[in-house]
């Protein structure tokens, strides 16, 4: 099941069709999801020798007992002298059946927006649970992001089983909550695993000490987990990234638009509109540095060219003619807020960054603030602070191609930046617009 | 309209590393005014330099490539990079370390143990601030180093050229935010997700040229450290530190000083590969003096504003 090598294919020159799994650590402070990724990482031999002998070293010189697992990820300064983590830590490896990108994300409120940030590209969350502690707000809040991002299946690990004498009661009435509440926001793919990560228990091997859990171990979990990709529909969406005029001898007349297939598939003769005119024309050519192509699908990085001169630049999106979607001067959208600066505000005003578009956005109406541990959204809030969710509803400068987030990542999400600071304070999902 | 997932399973990891990389390097091309990519003739910015080569085919690569010269590095990468940077028609601007030293920016260390190293930074935000770069490729991967494994893929520099690792700006999606203020910058890792392995197989399936150094070959050197460093012109040797000849390869390349090379015998692409998917060492571990400073080495530099 496990392996010793980087690459534990046959032939590590022939190309690598194994599928990748992203995940994304969630749960609350100190419920152990940086020692549970050491460990994973640890038992299936996927840490390197030198690696082990500076965390041994760490350990040592910081007085512990054990090897703290935990420090393969936690790898900041500040993160070891206090024993937390701060930010995302992406952790890559393998094995026979699967490859997977790890984000160990930090489980501290005042750092939600660097969990938001690892759990924005993830298939599957990773959420653990302190079998002492059970769920805690901070559990509640992670899998409402986790849920609201389009993450579909859940992986509960309840951890520290040790410190509950292995007992099965106290480890079914946390596995009954979680997919209770986990269910309540839509998310029905739930695993339910008892694990001590510290002690290695049902993680990469199995436990004799919970034989009453009937599963497999988590390691062997995730390389089965089938994690259908992220909810997307299949009309043509190419948002243009940057056009492509070479101004040489031999390609004179060339203008072709670069980008990266964000949903559906785009064929040479294929009918197209340019977003937001919406005025038609035809594909002409798909094209890569290698080949001409026929058909582009995601994620492909290509070149695009149309059969007519149209005006099409960076934040144009070439998308299909019979299918296009809807330019949004005004949009509803649940937000994450991350600005230690000042709260969200009807009336402040921001950039927004919705595929390579840029414009500015007004914020129209605070229209709910979520109750994390109700689940239910206050209809009385005029305003979001540091680390809330809430819906809003913007007024855009320029129109944007929307499509909802629930059919598609890349054409119904966005951030906002603050214009004094330019940094990223909001993170989006577009419910509707028009 | 239907639910169905269209992201298809056919795309192999190199595609899919390709692809992302290729959307990173056009996002900042797109958002910043004078992007600069990080090129040393090693293998990972040889990648890198690929990839802008097919982002903007047919056209040429719209930014210059800068290469931070200590003055030692090894002259097969120095080579390489000439001849490299003429193939492909782009502006190949060098900033030297030694400059630095003979205005008087920074003080030579000195003794055996003298490097170059963290010499560079200095260079390097010199050169940014001359020529006004408000964004630099760079070829590092999260899978080199534990600090480099908490970078975000557009990672902000202020006004002083430094990273504050425990303030990043949050990072969403594809969604990549460039903008800047005035005499900030954004270091840009298109191989974020890639990993050493994955840059090898990539040269191979690519069939891109690389350094003679980086196959195996006989050379002049001597242990320090438990590692083998090539015996140079540039690194006074200790007491009992006499060189011997041995069959090695360099699994990086970097400034002479500080890196070691590794005993093997891969002399083609497929050795090396097969030798890089068995090891059990990572390669900053195997051939880097400068990350046994400290625990935070990494860290330290690239707060001070390295690469």
């Amino acid at each position: 099941m496990t392996t010793a090598a980087p690459d534990a294919r046959a032939d590590v020159l022939g190309p690598d069709h194994r599928s990748l799994l992203r995940l994304a650590t969630a749960g609350s402070v100190d419920d152990g999801k940086s020692t549970l990724i050491g460990r994973l990482l640890y038992d299936s031999k996927q840490t390197f020798i030198d690696q082990m002998e500076a965390i041994e070293r760490t350990s040592r010189t910081r007085g512990e007992d054990d090897v703290n697992l935990a420090y393969l990820t936690d790898g900041l300064r500040s993160e070891r002298e206090q024993g937390i983590t701060i930010d995302v830590a992406y952790r890559y490896f393998s094995t026979p059946r699967r490859k997977f990108i790890l984000a160990d994300t930090p489980g501290h409120v005042q750092y939600t927006r660097n969990m938001v940030t690892g759990a924005s590209t993830a298939d599957a969350t990773l959420l653990l649970v302190d079998a002492r502690k059970g769920i805690v707000e901070q559990t509640r809040r992670h899998a409402y992001i986790s849920s609201l991002l389009g993450i579909r299946h859940f992986v509960l690990c309840v951890n520290k089983m040790d410190l509950v004498d292995w007992d099965r009661a106290t480890f079914d009435r946390i596995a009954e909550e979680l997919t209770r509440f986990a269910s309540r926001m839509g998310v029905t793919d739930v695993r339910t695993i008892p694990i001590s990560a510290k002690l290695g228990d049902w993680v990469v091997e199995a436990s004799d000490r919970m034989p009453w859990y009937e599963g497999p171990p988590l390691l062997e979990l995730l390389e089965t987990l089938e994690a259908s990709e992220p909810p997307q529909h299949d009309a043509a969406r190419f948002p243009v990234q940057y056009v492509i005029r070479p101004l040489r001898d031999e390609f004179h007349d060339y203008r072709g638009y670069a980008g990266t297939m964000a949903s559906g598939v785009l064929r040479v003769g294929d009918r197209v509109a340019v977003m937001p005119s919406g005025a038609e024309t035809t594909v002409s050519a798909i094209e890569s540095y290698e080949a001409q192509l026929q058909a582009a699908t995601p994620p492909m990085a290509v070149t695009i060219r149309l059969a007519d001169d149209l005006d099409v630049r960076r934040g144009s999106m070439i998308v299909s003619a019979e299918h296009p979607p809807v330019a949004a001067s005004m949009i509803d959208a649940h937000i994450c807020w991350m600005s230690e600066r000042a709260p969200l505000r009807e009336r402040d005003r921001l950039v927004i960054k919705h595929a390579t578009q840029t414009t500015r956005a007004l914020v129209e109406e605070v229209t709910a603030r979520l109750d994390v541990n109700s689940l239910e959204y206050d209809l009385t809030a005029s305003q979001l602070s540091l680390n809330e969710i809430g819906r809003v509803r913007l007024r855009l400068m320029a129109p944007v191609s929307i499509d909802p987030y629930a059919e598609s990542r890349e054409t119904g999400a966005f951030i906002l930046i603050d214009e004094a600071t330019s940094a990223t304070v909001g993170a989006g999902m577009i419910t509707s617009g028009e | 309209m239907t639910t169905a997932a269209t992201r298809p399973a056919s795309l192999d990891t190199l595609s899919w590393l390709e692809a992302e990389a290729i959307h990173i390097i056009r996002e900042v091309a797109a958002e910043c005014e004078r992007p600069c990519l990080l090129f040393s003739g090693g293998k990972d910015s040889i990648v890198l330099l690929r990839l802008a080569e097919k982002a903007f085919w047919p056209a040429r690569i719209p930014f210059p490539v800068m290469h931070v010269d200590t003055g030692h590095n090894f002259p097969e990468a120095i080579e390489f990079r000439d001849r490299r940077a003429a193939e492909l028609d782009v502006e190949l601007i060098v900033a030297s370390v030694q400059e630095s030293i003979d205005q008087g920016r920074v003080v030579e260390e000195v003794g055996p143990r003298a490097s170059r190293n963290r010499l560079q930074t200095v260079t390097l935000l010199d050169a940014i601030a001359e020529h006004n770069f408000d964004a630099l490729f760079g070829g590092a991967r999260r899978d080199e180093e534990k600090a480099r494994a908490k970078e975000r893929i557009f990672s902000f520099r202020d006004a002083f050229g430094q990273w504050d690792p425990s303030n990043q700006r949050p990072e969403l999606w594809s969604l990549y935010n460039g903008r800047l203020n005035r005499g900030e910058h954004i270091r840009a890792f298109p191989l974020s997700n890639w990993t050493e392995l994955d840059v090898w197989q990539y040269i191979k399936r690519e069939d891109l040229e690389i350094p003679s150094i980086y196959f195996a070959h006989e050379r002049q050197m001597f242990e320090r450290d438990r590692m083998l460093f090539p015996a140079s012109e540039f690194v006074p040797r200790l007491p009992g530190e006499d060189p011997f000849p041995a069959r090695v390869r360099f699994r990086t390349v970097g400034d002479m000083t500080c890196t070691a090379g590794v005993r093997s015998e891969a002399e083609t692409l497929e050795q090396v590969v097969a030798e890089i998917a068995a090891t059990r060492i990572t390669e900053r571990g195997e051939t880097r003096a400068d990350d046994r400073f400290s625990e935070a080495a990494m860290e330290d530099r690239k707060r001070e504003g390295y690469f």
